[in-house]
């Protein structure tokens, strides 16, 4: 069973993180930089204002990234008839969606959070927003991977569900934004502890919800 | 290793509000072949899809032993991977295996992106993948769509030796396909 399950990954890895048609994980990083970029531009070199709302632009830059690669997520091994193959030799709907979940974080998650040094660089932000950024991040790109590949099983075989997942994905994901962002300024620690929190629950939901939407799926 | 058995009792199929088919019963024993034989839309790929438990029967019972492998038309192969890289990770998760390249006329593809193979090479590779598998029962939905007169007769040949070595082949084919001993089964006789 491990040798399945790393066999999936190293699929998932090969398609997700190091690329293929998409881009891989350099497509959303460069999308977050250009966000993190952008944003001085738009609202002036005000250094106090880019400081105090810095780590909220970070937080929704890394939503909008995470969203960037949904329509690869589940759909084209629904299309070519994998997710059929692995039912027949024994690998579960729940597992393969469980180890994309994990590929899918890999791919953005540790991407983004590295991506975050340079973009608190251009936003101005000190040491201390940073560090809770970061844990924030930490916290919360799990919950998002794991929300983005369940919404990308449910929209799959929809007309325009690429679309379609991403105004699922940002309505479900203000739990995480409220408690990371908020972090920064009033909850503190305590944020990061819910930020943890509503991303372990996605976490235990999401293979569940995801298999069954793949078997519905198959009709 | 286990003997390969089929049993299907009483079955109906529901695409939509429609019923495809009812009363379908039949029991293929190991080294039997039998090709489901009816017009398009008669619901033969709906029929090796519930015995592949893949989709639900509308009602009666299926009772299988023995590991399935199915050739649909969709090969399950990653597009954009060479060929070799894409069998490479269907050789990973059935155990490496023999894979009858050569026979199949696939040694000099492997380097091909599955994506610029013709129909046809597509059709053999996922065959490739198919023997790959080693599983007991195969169940071939069309297997000769775009297949050359050679890589019929191949096919038909793949199919026989499967049989011959106490495996099931359900093959679903518009078309004749030739295989000693095989049996046919119009599924127009079932229609509801």
């Amino acid at each position: 069973m491990t040798g399945r399950f790393g066999t999936l990954l190293r699929r998932d890895l090969a398609r997700l993180l190091v690329g293929g048609r998409g881009g891989g994980a350099v497509l959303p990083v460069l999308f977050f930089l250009s966000v993190a970029m952008l944003y001085p531009f738009a609202v002036g070199p005000d250094a106090q204002l880019l400081a105090r709302t810095g780590g909220g632009v970070i937080w929704v830059a890394a939503l909008l990234a995470a969203i960037l690669p949904l329509d690869r997520l589940v759909e084209p091994d629904i299309e070519q008839g994998m997710f059929d193959q692995w039912a027949l030799r024994g690998i579960s709907e729940e597992m393969v969606i469980a180890v994309r979940m994990l590929a899918h974080w890999l791919s953005f998650g540790p991407p983004l959070m590295l991506a975050t040094l340079p973009a608190s660089a251009l936003l101005g932000l000190d040491a201390e927003s940073l560090r809770i950024v970061e844990i924030g991040l930490l916290a919360g790109t799990p919950g998002l991977a794991a929300l983005g590949v369940t919404v990308a099983a449910l929209t799959s075989g929809l007309r325009g569900g690429a679309a379609l997942s991403g105004l699922l994905v940002i309505p479900m994901a203000v739990p995480l934004l409220i408690f990371g962002a908020g972090s920064l300024s009033v909850a503190g620690e305590s944020g990061l502890a819910l930020t943890a929190a509503a991303s372990l629950v996605l976490l235990a939901i999401a293979p569940f919800a995801g298999g069954a939407a793949v078997r519905a799926a198959r009709g | 290793m286990q003997e390969a058995f089929i049993a299907v009792r009483d079955l109906a199929c529901r695409r939509g509000d429609r019923v495809l088919f009812r009363g379908l019963s039949l029991t293929m024993n190991a080294g039997e072949a039998l090709r489901v034989a009816g017009s398009n839309g008669i619901g033969k790929s709906s029929l090796l899809r519930i015995v592949a438990g893949l989709a639900p029967a509308f009602d009666g019972n299926i009772e299988t032993r023995g590991a399935i492998g199915l050739v649909d038309e969709r090969p399950a192969l990653d597009p954009h991977l060479p060929l070799g890289k894409a069998l490479g990770f269907w050789q990973r998760i059935d155990g490496a295996a023999d894979n009858e390249l050569g026979r199949l006329g696939l040694a000099g593809l492997l380097d091909v992106p599955v994506r610029y193979l013709s129909t046809g090479q597509k059709k053999r590779a996922a065959l490739a993948r198919l023997i790959g598998q080693k599983a007991r029962i195969w169940l071939l939905d069309e297997p000769l769509n775009g297949l050359d007169g050679h890589a019929m007769e191949l096919t038909e040949a793949l199919a026989a030796e499967h049989c011959g070595a106490g495996g099931i082949a359900l093959v679903a084919s518009h078309q004749a396909f030739q295989l000693p001993g095989m049996g046919t089964l119009a599924l127009a006789d079932y229609a509801a």
